[in-house]
């Protein structure tokens, strides 16, 4: 079975959301943080279109500090991969999941083990920061084999001829990563976010979803001048380390969703 | 041929290679080029050697342990990297990285450290070549180093406390990889050991190869031979590299000595962290686990992914030592050699002394990388004032 070529449940599910008009909504929630699966329900009821769920590492170099907080309180209170991915089956949010993890967690379990529980578990795509194109292949073929869409990072630096490389080998969307720096919420949207968005646009159709560093509405909604989506993370996380709950996560939510639908 | 260049993948058999955020990788490619540019280029080279000589006060000394010899029933030489300008041997990867960066353009270093010795290192390097500083150190480590936080603050560098995680070597590395990725345009991240992603294992190595061919050298003209073993404390494993690096092509045994609280290699389970493939402490899971180690140098739950290959075909071994074995070994340098040394180093002397009487009548040279003026003040706290233990 040639699954590597088919296009996958989350692409296609981006895709045609896209074809709707409607720009694109991701919400990344810390897994194994308190409360995080009611977060991650009312987020998809208040209008994300996937939803990213992070499996806490021990060393997350990507994130700043309100994800790296979000990742060790959720260690501390014992979360592992399999005690997160065993309650996402029981989620119900109607939109696909991707993990986003590290990639020891991959590499330690074994890439064809780790692919399959993330299968088994109801998830359809994996981000994994820290594991570069150049590295990724092995990763990539198992898990496009068990059905797991893998999601590339494109950044700021990334060379012209890498970037359509990289383009053609992530699946379910491309992550632009919207400056040089680790995950958090921002004053102002740098001006690299646009930038990488359209250079990704121009070598790929595939939905292009610009992350890291957007904290506003408005900078989502500039933001999606030139990407098709954007990923809201540390600042629907803050809402959870402020103790505002599902709830705050869901107005959050609501408030991106309505800035971009209004355009 | 063991501890010669690695794949164009940056592979040392299975181990190395290049995981980092691909906002990085660019950087890393970059530093490849230059550095292969730079190791080609004779004036260079020349500069190098010239700062290590001017500045830094090499060669180092060979040391020969009359007392310890007759004690032990075992020839001890030491190789005095702890002679050094800042009192360890990392100032050999660090005038090169500096050198480098300087060439690349970039205006600023940053850096991690565990004992503070890599931190002053590059602190030294940045005044001497005019450059911004600034170095990431654990919560924890600041407290038992604090001298050394001190003279970095001395030598210009800003010294950036880190409280995530363990608060130790693994977090301050974390801590500066995110400060690069920030801010990979005009800074150069000056790693402390022969770890990271591709090139650095590679290139510390081959500015601590110094180490390696003065000691090999220096044994030739002493005894005409070369020693029977040669051992050296591995945290990430730059002293060793460097040391090994002089006799990979002989038969000389070869030792890299781990912390029973950071065995990484001892564990020999594989795993991804800080931009490499190679020997980690971790959980059942793939959770990096927290080194605990009497010395913040070795502190460190990974290896160089150099030492996981030569481990892994056998060229190397790597045994570990307790932190009170270690104590020990310290103290007896200190009385009957009239040398202080680093806690790191002790670990070296402390499997010398303890596998003695199976080393009878062989020579071993040790590579003694760094001075135990840090650690004074935590061994005063351990042994209390007067020294009885
Ligand atoms: C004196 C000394 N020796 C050894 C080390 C450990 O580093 P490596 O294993 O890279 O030689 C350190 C690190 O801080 C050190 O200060």
């Amino acid at each position: 079975m040639n699954s590597a070529s088919k296009i996958g449940r989350m692409e296609r599910f981006l895709r045609d959301r896209r074809g709707n008009g409607s720009k694109l909504l991701v919400a990344y929630i810390t897994g194994g943080y308190e409360g995080w699966e009611a977060a991650v329900e009312t987020a998809a009821a208040a209008g994300a279109d996937a939803i990213e769920i992070g499996i806490p590492f021990s060393d997350p170099v990507m994130d700043g500090p309100v994800i790296q907080k979000a990742s060790q309180m959720a260690l501390e209170a014992g979360a592992s991969p399999a005690s997160v991915l065993a309650a996402v089956p029981n989620l119900d949010t109607g939109v696909p999941h991707a993990v986003m993890t590290y990639y020891n967690l991959a590499h330690h379990a074994g890439h064809e083990r780790f692919a399959a529980t993330l299968v088994n578990s109801g998830i359809d795509a994996a981000i994994l920061p820290d594991l570069p194109l150049v590295e990724s292949a092995p990763w990539r073929e198992a898990a496009a084999a068990a059905g797991i869409e893998t999601i590339m990072l494109a950044a700021p630096t990334t060379p012209e001829d890498r970037l359509a490389d990289l383009c053609e080998a992530s699946k379910g969307f491309v992550y632009a990563v919207g400056l040089l720096g680790v995950t958090g919420e921002r004053a102002n949207l740098a001006a690299t976010a646009t930038e990488i968005a359209g250079r990704c646009k121009q070598v790929t159709d595939k939905p292009v979803l610009t992350g890291v560093g957007i904290g506003s509405p408005e900078q989502a909604v500039e933001a999606c001048s030139v990407a098709d989506g954007v990923i809201i993370g540390s600042a629907v996380v803050r809402r959870l380390l402020d103790g505002e709950g599902a709830e705050g996560v869901g107005e959050l939510i609501a408030s991106y969703r309505n800035a971009l639908d209004a355009g | 041929m063991v501890m010669t260049d690695p794949t164009d993948e940056g592979r040392f058999g299975e181990f190395g290679g290049r995981f980092v955020p691909e906002t990085l990788v660019p950087a890393c490619e970059e530093l490849e080029e230059a550095f292969r540019d730079a190791w080609n280029d004779p004036a260079f080279v020349e500069e190098f050697h010239q700062i290590l000589t001017d500045f830094g006060g090499r060669p180092s000394a060979l040391t020969e342990c009359y007392r310890l010899s007759e004690q032990l029933d075992v020839r001890v030489l030491l190789k005095r990297e702890d002679l050094n300008h800042t009192g360890s041997h990392k100032i050999n990867n660090v005038i090169g990285q500096a050198l480098l960066a300087r060439r690349m353009g970039k205006s600023r270093l940053v850096a991690e450290t565990g004992a503070g010795q890599h931190g002053v290192a590059t602190a030294t390097a940045a005044a001497l070549l005019d450059m911004e500083c600034k170095v990431y150190m654990g919560e924890v480590d600041m407290e038992r180093q604090e001298l050394n936080v001190f003279r970095m603050q001395l030598l210009g560098a800003e010294v950036e406390s880190v409280s995530s995680g363990s608060r130790t070597l693994k977090d301050a590395v974390n801590e500066a990889l995110r400060d690069w990725v920030a801010t990979v345009e005009n800074t150069h991240y000056c790693l402390g050991s022969v770890m990271g992603p591709h090139p650095y294992p590679w290139m510390v190595r081959t500015f601590h190869h110094v180490i390696g061919d003065e000691a090999r050298e220096q044994c030739l003209a002493l005894m005409q031979r070369f020693p029977d073993v040669v051992v050296a404390c591995v945290g990430g494993g730059s002293n060793a590299a460097g040391i090994f690096s002089g006799f990979a092509d002989t038969d000389v045994r070869l030792v890299g000595v781990e912390p029973a609280g950071g065995a990484a290699v001892g564990r020999g389970v594989p795993g991804v962290v800080h931009g490499m493939l190679s020997y980690l402490m971790q959980d059942e899971v793939g959770q990096v686990q927290e080194a605990e180690s009497i010395s913040a140098g070795l502190d460190y739950p990974g290896v160089g992914p150099e030492h996981a290959y030569l481990a892994s075909v056998g060229r190397a071994e790597y045994p570990s030592v307790t932190d009170d074995e270690v104590v020990n070994a310290f103290q007896r340098l200190a009385r009957i050699e009239g040398i202080i040394p680093a806690l790191e180093s002790a670990h070296a002397l402390a499997w010398v002394i303890r596998e003695a009487a199976s080393l009878r009548g062989q020579t071993v040279l040790l590579n003694l990388s760094g001075r135990g003026d840090k650690d004074v003040d935590q061994m005063m706290s351990i042994l209390g004032p007067g020294n009885k233990r």
